[in-house]
């Protein structure tokens, strides 16, 4: 018997529609998430390099722990475990995003640590000689320059939390590769499926890509 | 006369090195007080105590009439003095993200809530002084290190401060730039700023001091007019650091 495999375009593309109703959902929890984490990320990061210990401790805290375990895990654990502590079942798409919002904000917090220590102190120096307040001096003068260093870092965990959704696959949200094993489960057209989700991800990726880089050249330009 | 400055008995430590020794000092207005010595003497630090970018640990010091605590004392006066003291740093630390015209006009707006005419129009009338007004819209990386020191300059004097720092203005400068920078300190000097300056320039520390300073290991060893202390040092420190520092 002889076995040859054909990649059955017909079935990549009658794929497409079905599919397609994963992306809303990857936007949703991708994007919600990391609006939440961009927030948990500066307000940690610059909880995390605070003079008193007391807010920096439990900042520390946070960004090892969910820097530390697998999203997969804290995934699990906020739709499967958390529900016998609220006492109710949680939404699998609120758990989704929970998950990419403390996750990505571990690691933003990480980002605005190193982007706002990377500025020299004497900005801070001539913001206070100039008679501004420690917050002023931070809000107009560090912050704008550590924001642009901090671009590329942020993309890279967008990219990175675009991809994590796709593990939400295990609590039921319908996102892009739940779409594609339900569609799989009827059609047994594994290869042609995964193909188009991969580039499905891919288009999404790019597409951030390009918009990071044209943000990163006015940035730069600025400077 | 006025005093701008009055230090008392002021020591700083760095853990356990002394880098300031029971020093008094007091600058009267319109006063320009240059301060000398070698590297790592204590000279930078003695006048970023004036504005509390360093803390002493004890002693009293009196800006204008502010009292600024030392460490671990009541500090709330330090926004008082920020206002009415200015600072030139030896790095210029202008910054980057912003035009010349807007690092001159942010303190003024947001310290002193000037509105934005009236800053702009500051900015423009004092980069014009430092000689530069057709720079305004240039961001600091385009300029020269001596356009840059002297947008540094015009930035502190935004906030008509009643006393000028200048921490060593001219030692990041190539050397075709530093007369450009002393030409407006001389300016300002001559117009009745009170300044406090350290430098390794002894040409301009001769010329438009009122009093030069020797500190040597924290100390003030040696102080009064420029032709005494550089034409007839009393103390053999001061002798050394003189013979070391002219003779080249």
């Amino acid at each position: 018997m002889e076995f040859q495999f054909q990649f059955d375009w017909q079935a990549a593309i009658n794929a497409i529609p079905y599919l397609a109703k994963g992306i809303p959902y990857t936007l949703m929890i991708s994007f919600g998430g990391l609006a939440i984490g961009f927030a948990l990320g500066i307000l940690f990061g610059l909880l995390s390099i605070n003079k008193k210990w007391f807010l920096r401790w439990p900042a520390t805290a946070y960004i090892e722990i969910f820097r530390g375990t697998p999203i997969l895990v804290q995934v699990l654990f906020i739709f499967y475990g958390l529900p016998d502590l609220v006492g109710g079942p949680i939404d699998p798409l609120v758990a989704g995003i929970a998950a990419i919002a403390l996750n990505s904000g571990a690691y933003i917090s990480e980002v605005v640590r190193g982007g706002v220590q990377s500025i020299a102190k004497g900005q801070s120096e001539a913001g206070l000689s100039l008679g501004l307040s420690r917050t002023q001096t931070f809000w107009s003068i560090i912050w704008p320059q550590a924001f642009r260093r901090m671009i590329p870092p942020l993309g890279n965990q967008a990219i990175v939390s675009i991809k994590d959704t796709s593990l939400f696959s295990v609590i039921g949200v319908g996102e892009l590769v739940r779409q594609g094993q339900v569609y799989i489960a009827n059609t047994f057209t594994a290869f042609e499926v995964y193909f188009v989700v991969a580039l499905m991800y891919l288009a999404i990726t790019l597409s951030l890509s390009l918009i990071l880089r044209l943000l990163e050249r006015r940035g730069i330009a600025s400077i | 006369m006025t005093q701008i400055v009055n230090m008392k008995g002021m020591n700083k430590y760095y853990g356990k090195l002394h880098v300031l020794k029971d020093i008094d000092l007091s600058v009267e207005q319109g006063e320009v007080v240059v301060i000398i010595g070698a590297s790592g003497s204590g000279k930078s630090t003695l006048i970023r105590c004036v504005n509390g970018l360093e803390e002493y640990e004890s002693g009293t010091l009196k800006v204008d009439s502010h009292i600024l605590a030392p460490k671990g004392g009541n500090q709330k006066t330090l926004s008082e003095i920020r206002k009415e003291v200015g600072m030139v740093f030896q790095s210029f630390n202008l910054f980057p993200h912003l035009t010349v015209r807007k690092n001159i006009m942010l303190a003024p707006m947001k310290v002193k809530n000037t509105p934005e005419v009236v800053a702009n129009a500051t900015a423009e009338r004092l980069l014009e002084r430092v000689g530069i007004g057709d720079q305004a819209d240039k961001y600091p990386n385009q300029l020269s290190g001596g356009q840059q020191q002297r947008v540094a300059i015009a930035r502190a004097l935004a906030m008509e401060p009643r006393l000028m720092l200048f921490d060593e203005p001219t030692s990041a400068l190539d050397p075709e730039m530093i007369g450009e920078v002393l030409d407006v300190m001389r300016e300002l000097a001559k117009e009745g700023m009170t300044m406090m300056v350290v430098t390794h320039e002894m040409g301009f520390a001769r010329e438009v001091a009122d009093r030069v300073i020797y500190i040597h290991e924290g100390q003030i060893v040696e102080e009064g007019k420029p032709a005494d202390v550089f034409d007839n040092p009393q103390n053999e420190r001061t002798q050394a650091f003189l013979s070391r520092v002219l003779s080249h």
